[in-house]
């Protein structure tokens, strides 16, 4: 038999009280309902896959895994392939993680190992911050009229003189490789140096001291203890950094140039995935949508990848300094 | 046994070492060169910002702060060679489809990071929730838009309804996740004399952890709404973009201006004015996505 374990209270006349039947009714409810709210997280990213693959089907039993490594994209004769945007997506990436790591893991330092004022230092956090509020589609207007014109006469001398080497090979006659990976470097690195200040920090303050105490001076406190002491968490900022610029958008349908070729120019013209799809989104129509959603999927795939990498390194750095299961 | 051998020559005496670092001791310029590209990578970082800043004022301030500003903020945009003209349907539709984001997404949000927080801290649900919405943050926002247009475009058109749906799927896991964080830090004490009042789990809840975890909450959503009000991608294909205002909130083939498709759009044109909007365009677009910054910062402080 069920007993109310509130029903002795309820009798002593004290201000507490049992709950009522309709209290508990509402607990179920309210329970139930936040039940179902978290499952819906689970359930929306079921349904994003789902609707993506339905979208897509067709392009997938058409093109098959030709579709990743096919070069052209023509939707007259029907014929797509995202080799070349797949391509552009993890050059520009790389370019604006090699660039927006070593910004990032600097300021990083920077912040957190005293070389400003604590308050300055609050500041300077709040500016690396701005850096990350300010729009995509802005940073893409500043590219276009700001940034191009000023890496212009650079690229030009650099293509003039130094044409042989591969990476210079083009001249930059506007969009290009080089200003979509410089503005990319621009918005991961708020992430980079966000993910890694909490790296630094995590570090207990002992460790910094033994180094000291051991006569480092303050670099070789950070090269040779800091930073492999931190390195986990380093790496969980580059990997999530990375994913970041994957997925990026509006600067890079502004930036790039959208053309189909894999070109190992930092001034030729490329495209992304995800540039593809805005650009090529809003016109299309019928075999031409569905091989966008084939696009697509494959960002979401390499995207979805990249970014557990991330979490799993991330998950295993605070394990290693907090202990938590 | 030995004789001291007392014509041996006397132990130098210590000679104590110098510990003192030297100036220009290998380690020390080292150190000092390092520290001075740290000093240059910090202020290079800073440029952008304030390149980007300097820009708006300039090319967007001229038209915001000047006497037209009555004009641009609720004109027309303007056609072809016209001069003249305003970003007045891209500001409704932003703050339309902003708030529908919202409405949908921070009630949702809220009860999942609950039950994440409090219900079901352990359980299997909570796990996977907490691991998809982390790994949602990352999703490339331009996905969002793709899945709208799946869902709802193909069959309904576009509308300001598609757009913020797209928008509340991208703020979701940012209002979960701070919102989880913000309801986990009510110290247990708190919970636990409330439960020993008597009360049930809904009324410690609503009681207790919702009013003294609110401020957190707050925080989170403010800065959903900032990224929200700046995204772009999401909206190309489900608002699309119109010329007009915004006359009713139809749910079918209603397309919606925006800020940032305006800014888009007038970005590659040939003419002077509208690149003189889109840089005014960017200027208020960046307004609001800082006074939701600053929001956040305000009721995220403890009360004094």
């Amino acid at each position: 038999m069920a007993t109310n374990p509130f029903e002795r209270a309820g009798s002593s006349g004290t201000i507490t009280r049992p709950p009522s039947g309709g209290e508990l009714t509402t607990d179920s409810v309210f329970r139930g309902i936040a039940y179902v709210c978290a499952a819906l997280i689970v359930v929306l990213t079921a349904l994003i896959l789902w609707e993506l693959g339905k979208e897509a089907m067709p392009a997938i039993s058409k093109y098959g895994l030709g579709f990743w490594y096919g070069t052209t994209w023509d939707v007259n004769k029907g014929v797509f392939g995202v080799l070349p945007e797949i391509w552009g997506t993890l050059y520009s990436s790389l370019l604006a993680l090699l660039l927006g790591g070593v910004f990032g893991i600097s300021i990083a330092i920077f912040l957190t190992q005293d070389f400003i004022h604590a308050k300055l230092a609050v500041v300077f956090r709040t500016i690396v911050e701005l850096l990350a509020a300010i729009p995509s589609v802005v940073y893409g207007l500043w590219g276009i009229y700001v940034l191009i014109p000023m890496i212009r006469p650079g690229a030009e001398w650099l293509h003039q003189h130094f044409g042989w080497v591969p990476f210079f090979s083009t001249d930059l006659s506007g969009p290009g490789m080089a200003p979509a990976a410089l503005v990319l470097a621009i918005m991961i690195l708020p992430t980079v140096a966000a993910i890694s200040v909490d790296a630094f920090r995590r570090i207990p303050y002992k460790v910094k001291e033994a180094a000291y105490g051991m006569g480092t001076t303050k670099w070789e406190a950070i090269l040779k203890v800091m930073l492999p002491t931190a390195s986990s968490g380093i790496l969980a900022a580059l990997v999530l950094g990375f994913g970041r610029a994957l997925g990026e958008t509006m600067a890079l349908a502004m930036l790039i140039g959208n053309a189909n070729q894999i070109n190992l120019s930092l001034f030729a013209p490329a495209n992304t995935l995800a540039s593809l799809l805005a650009s090529s989104f809003p016109e299309a129509g019928g075999i031409e949508v569905q091989a966008l959603m084939y696009a697509a999927l494959v960002l979401l795939l390499i995207t979805f990848i990249v970014n557990v990498a991330g979490l799993a390194v991330q998950q295993y750095t605070v394990r290693k300094f907090e202990g938590k299961a | 046994m030995t004789d001291i051998d007392l014509t041996a020559p006397a132990a130098p005496a210590f000679v104590r070492p110098n510990l003192q670092r030297q100036a220009w001791e290998g380690r020390a310029i080292k150190n000092n060169i390092l520290t001075g590209i740290t000093w240059i990578i910090a202020i290079l970082a800073a440029i952008p910002l304030i390149s980007v800043i300097i820009m708006l004022l300039m090319q967007g301030g001229s038209r915001l702060f000047g006497s037209d500003i009555v004009e641009v903020l609720t004109a027309l945009p303007p056609a072809g060679f016209e001069m003249g003209g305003g970003i007045g349907p891209a500001i409704v539709g932003t703050l339309v489809m902003v708030a529908i984001a919202t409405v949908i997404s921070v009630p949702f949000g809220i009860m999942a990071a609950i039950y994440l927080a409090i219900l079901g801290r352990t359980s299997q649900l909570a796990t996977y929730s907490r691991f998809l919405a982390k790994v949602l943050t990352g999703f490339p926002s331009i996905l969002a838009g793709v899945f709208v247009y799946a869902v709802l475009v193909i069959n309904f058109g576009y509308s300001p309804w598609a757009g913020g749906l797209a928008l509340a799927v991208l703020m979701l896991p940012t209002v979960v996740l701070a919102a989880e964080e913000a309801i986990a830090q009510v110290p247990q004490r708190m919970k636990d004399a409330a439960f020993g009042m008597g009360c049930t789990r809904t009324q410690v809840i609503w009681k207790v952890v919702l009013p003294t975890g609110l401020p957190g909450i707050l925080t989170g959503v403010m800065l959903a709404i900032a990224g929200a009000a700046g995204e772009s991608a999401p909206l190309l294909f489900t608002a699309l973009f119109s010329n007009y205002f915004l006359e009713s909130l139809a749910p079918v083939n209603n397309p919606t201006a925006s800020l940032s498709i305006l800014i888009y759009n007038f970005s590659g044109m040939p003419f002077e004015n509208q690149i003189e909007l889109a840089w005014t365009a960017s200027l208020v677009l960046v307004l609001i996505v800082l006074v939701f910054n600053i929001l956040a910062r305000l009721v995220g402080q403890p009360k004094a």
